[in-house]
């Protein structure tokens, strides 16, 4: 009788989302002197497919509330209305009233009415007076004017009916039969076509319990329905179709206005809107309710982010992939395939001279096994701008908010990072982009009296160097204060007064947990929680965070992240007998030395002077107690420098071994974290190998 | 194999028994994923000393341990009879796989459930925690064991604070 809809529901989702960031990113593009059409069109279009999208699965909440914003989009489109920034941050709070909706559906909670109807009226309030704002930017168009003013009553009053009516006009009626419903003699069917000449009629079937063929009575009835009946029926009549099945079922009869009662709010809000406009009497009247709707959108946004937050840890992970992605990689196992069945034919009657054959056999099938598994990394690999496309409306919003003038700039979006790094870097991220608006940039007048040009720039740029991905923060604000850096944590107790630091040291002390140098706090940052969080979280992530700041002239936060969390290039060294595997990015030389090039400090620790520079030396046999091989071996190693949290260190092994790319492996799986080992790996001959810790090593080594 | 099942009546469960230091052991058959012969493993810096190492069990890195030092028995050197016991660990929600050093691996007895005697309580002195019950098989004692517990992370986590 009817598909099972709920199957399309994960799809439906991801699309309005989709459609929800598109509206928002063209909302925020929209220059208010000069309006590119073509945005207003892809704004419009996203509301269109969410409506009809709503429509269709039945959420006629959605539905109704993007009824309202296309009109006013539509009305946009058109000419018909001017577009003003009021009228956009309106929509924007309407953006965030529709993610909250469909989060909401989503995760099957009830949606919040009082928040969507304080939404929809401010919809309605832009939607009739917006009239006035037309009037007041075009006075000469009196005559054009008074028609938009009818005009946009017709269209509104067409809104109010449109939605009265489907909001009373129908019922909906749970239906579920008891098993024996058929054997007193009735039939559905005929019920269902009463119900059908009061008014139009929908049904949905719910079959979960109906059995396996072979178990099926058909005597027995295993249906319930879902009913929804429109019309101007009343209570009565329904219940009158159902009079005969009442003891053979349990039903459930509910006007269809159940989800949603705004219209009340509306029309208290209407009156006073429109009757300015008709009196023709520009006021700051509908000014005033405006703002004050605008301000209310805004209070509700940290909710928002809130929810964004929850929303993405309970989605279930999936991802969307280029067909071209997937096309090379098909190609690439047809490769595999080929290689292998030669492979095979040289194998069947193999002879020496065939040796050659095999050997180029080989050679392919490394090339293409190389290739097949870059093209199946690339599939978890997306744009960086799935992180950054949020960006531009934070930073709208708080600026705003702080009253700074602020221009994001966005540069290397298309830069492409493993699936997981995007997931994790989102909210450090935002909290390093709310610390440059808040902190970094000063207030437009600071900004003038300092000869900087009145509108701070952040720039957020994406880019690949080495194994690395880079993401860089660059703000031209009033840069860190070392003086005051220093004097503040010598109060809060962090270090020792006559401590001597490097400027980065200095400028690492912001990662310190409770440290802040922020006068007052305010909601968007300054309680000193937070860039110590930062950094756990990107170190967690495998990369490190470093920053440049000129007092005065701005900061630039530099995140270094590994490409990929799955597969690592590794130099494998020996220990005794055992070997390791020491990430390459970590490693900046690896020099040969004997026993006596290392000098002794106050008896314990070793260190080894590279170039004016003293270093620490681990000796990875003591820290790790490796007993076998050759002890005599050791006089003469091989030192590692490493660079772990920003230190150098020297790890002391006995040979290198070469380098490889490993997969990593968890040693948690089966075990758990074991100090200064980040996982382990299978190498080529079967043994396991550890993966060195590098930053975790300089740690327990200083200990 | 045996199959001597004394009562039809009442559940029954597979053990595998294996020796350690002249000692019958057993664990329950269903959590065992298969038995292996002994061989070389990587060490695992700064772990006690009964976990051995780690192993590669098709593409899945396996802690082994050492029962014999496990449990404080006299080391032996390991020889081709020595058998590592693969076993499959519930704790909680999660599923770990771990691998048991063992003398040799004897048989698969049916024990029925009544039949397993809760074993005695040692005082304080032994810990019989880890102990399913005891069993008597052709007048000899075999110790149950509980893998759940005795494999635990946690509690092996617990044991190298306690050395």
């Amino acid at each position: 009788m009817s598909i099972d809809m709920s199957q399309f529901h994960q799809v439906f989702f991801e699309e309005c989302f989709e459609g929800l960031e598109a509206m928002e990113s063209g909302l925020l593009t929209l220059d208010m002197g000069d309006i590119d059409s073509e945005i207003i069109n892809t704004i419009f279009r996203g509301a269109h497919s969410i409506k009809g999208g709503s429509g269709t699965f039945g959420f006629t909440v959605v539905a109704e509330y993007t009824h309202i914003m296309e009109t006013l989009l539509d009305e946009m489109r058109d000419g018909r209305r001017k577009v003003t920034q009021p009228a956009v941050d309106v929509l924007l709070g309407s953006v965030d009233c529709l993610r909250e909706m469909l989060t909401a559906i989503q995760n099957e909670q009830d949606v919040n009415n009082a928040s969507v109807a304080k939404h929809k009226a401010a919809l309605e309030v832009v939607l009739n007076g917006g009239s006035v704002t037309a009037e007041a930017v075009s006075p000469v168009e009196q005559e054009l004017t008074s028609e938009v003013v009818a005009a946009v009553n017709v269209v509104s009053d067409v809104v109010e009916e449109k939605s009265v009516e489907l909001e009373e006009q129908g019922w909906k009626i749970a239906f579920c039969p008891y098993l024996d419903l058929l054997k007193t003699g009735n039939d559905p069917v005929r019920l269902f076509r009463e119900l059908n000449e009061l008014g139009e009629l929908t049904t949905v079937a719910n079959i979960q319990d109906v059995p396996a063929f072979y178990e099926l009575d058909p005597e027995e009835c295993n249906i319930s329905w879902d009913l929804k009946v429109m019309g101007d029926i009343s209570d009565g009549e329904i219940r009158e179709i159902f009079n005969w099945v009442e003891g053979d079922c349990e039903m459930e009869i509910q006007p269809l206005v159940k989800a949603v009662k705004p219209v009340p709010v509306t029309k208290k809000m209407d009156p006073e809107p429109v009757a300015v406009a008709t009196s023709n009497n520009f006021s700051p009247k509908p000014v005033e309710v405006k703002s004050k709707v605008v301000t209310e959108t805004k209070k509700a946004e940290p909710q928002d982010s809130d929810n964004d937050a929850s929303k993405t840890t309970a989605k279930a992970s999936s991802i969307r992939v280029d067909t071209d992605k997937i096309d090379t990689l098909i190609n690439m196992v047809g490769e595999v395939v080929i290689t292998q069945s030669m492979l095979g034919l040289v194998g069947e009657n193999f002879s020496m001279d065939k040796v050659g054959q095999l050997k180029r056999g080989l050679a392919q099938l490394e090339r293409h096994t190389r290739d097949l598994q870059q093209s199946v990394m690339n599939i978890r690999m997306l744009p960086i701008s799935f992180v950054f496309s949020r960006f531009p409306r934070l930073v709208h919003d708080i600026s705003s908010k702080l009253d700074k003038k602020i221009a994001l700039k966005l540069v290397g979006e298309n830069t492409e990072v493993d699936k997981a790094v995007v997931e994790l870097i989102n909210d450090p991220l935002v909290h390093l982009i709310r610390n440059s608006l808040d902190h970094g940039i000063e207030m437009p007048a600071d900004r003038v009296a300092a000869g900087k040009p009145e509108t701070g720039t952040i720039e957020l740029k994406a880019y690949h160097r080495g194994g690395h991905i880079v993401i860089e923060i660059i703000d031209d604000g009033r840069g860190l204060d070392k003086d005051k850096l220093l004097s503040k944590a010598i109060e809060k107790g962090l270090i020792e007064e006559n401590n001597l630091l490097t400027e980065k040291q200095i400028f690492e002390l912001i990662f310190m947990p409770g440290f802040s140098t922020a006068e007052q706090l305010t909601d968007i940052s300054g309680r000193g929680v937070g860039m110590d969080v930062v950094r756990r979280n990107i170190q967690s992530l495998g990369g490190n965070i470093e920053i440049i700041s000129e007092l005065g002239k701005g900061t630039t936060i530099a995140i270094h992240l590994p490409l990929t969390l799955a597969i690592l290039d590794g130099q494998s060294v020996a220990v005794g007998d055992e070997t390791y595997i020491v990430p390459l990015v970590s490693i900046i030389e690896s020099i040969n030395i004997t026993e006596r090039m290392l000098n002794k400090v106050a008896g314990k620790g070793e260190t080894f002077r590279l170039r004016n520079e003293y270093l620490p030396v681990i000796r990875m046999r003591s820290i790790f107690n490796v007993h076998s091989g050759n002890p005599t071996k050791s006089k003469e190693g091989v030192l590692v420098v490493v660079e772990g949290q920003g230190e150098l260190c020297c790890l002391l092994v006995d040979e290198l071994l070469g380098q490889q790319q490993v997969v990593i492996k968890s040693l948690e799986a089966n075990y758990r974290r074991v100090e200064g080992v980040s996982g382990a790996t299978i190498l080529g001959d079967g043994s396991v190998a550890l993966i060195l810790d590098v930053p975790g090593l300089v740690r327990f080594s200083i200990r | 194999m045996t199959t001597d099942v004394q009562s039809n009546n009442s559940r029954v469960e597979q053990f595998l028994t294996f020796q350690l230091a002249g000692e019958a052991y057993g664990v329950e058959i269903l959590k065992v994923q298969e038995i292996r012969g002994w061989e070389a493993v990587r060490i695992i810096p700064n772990t006690p000393a009964f976990v051995k190492g780690v192993l590669n069990l098709r593409g899945s890195v396996v802690p082994i341990i050492d029962l014999r030092e496990r449990f404080s028995l006299e080391h032996c050197e390991y020889s081709p009879k020595t058998v590592v016991i693969v076993l499959c660990v519930e704790n909680g929600a999660n599923q770990f796989v771990m691998g048991i050093v063992a003398d040799a691996v004897s048989d698969v007895l049916d024990i029925n459930l009544a039949d397993i005697k809760k074993s005695p309580n040692f005082g304080s002195k032994i810990d019989t925690r880890y102990m399913r019950g005891m069993h008597v098989y052709k007048k000899k004692m075999i110790m149950l064991l509980d893998v759940d517990k005795l494999l635990n992370p946690d509690e092996v986590e617990g044991i190298e604070s306690l050395v």
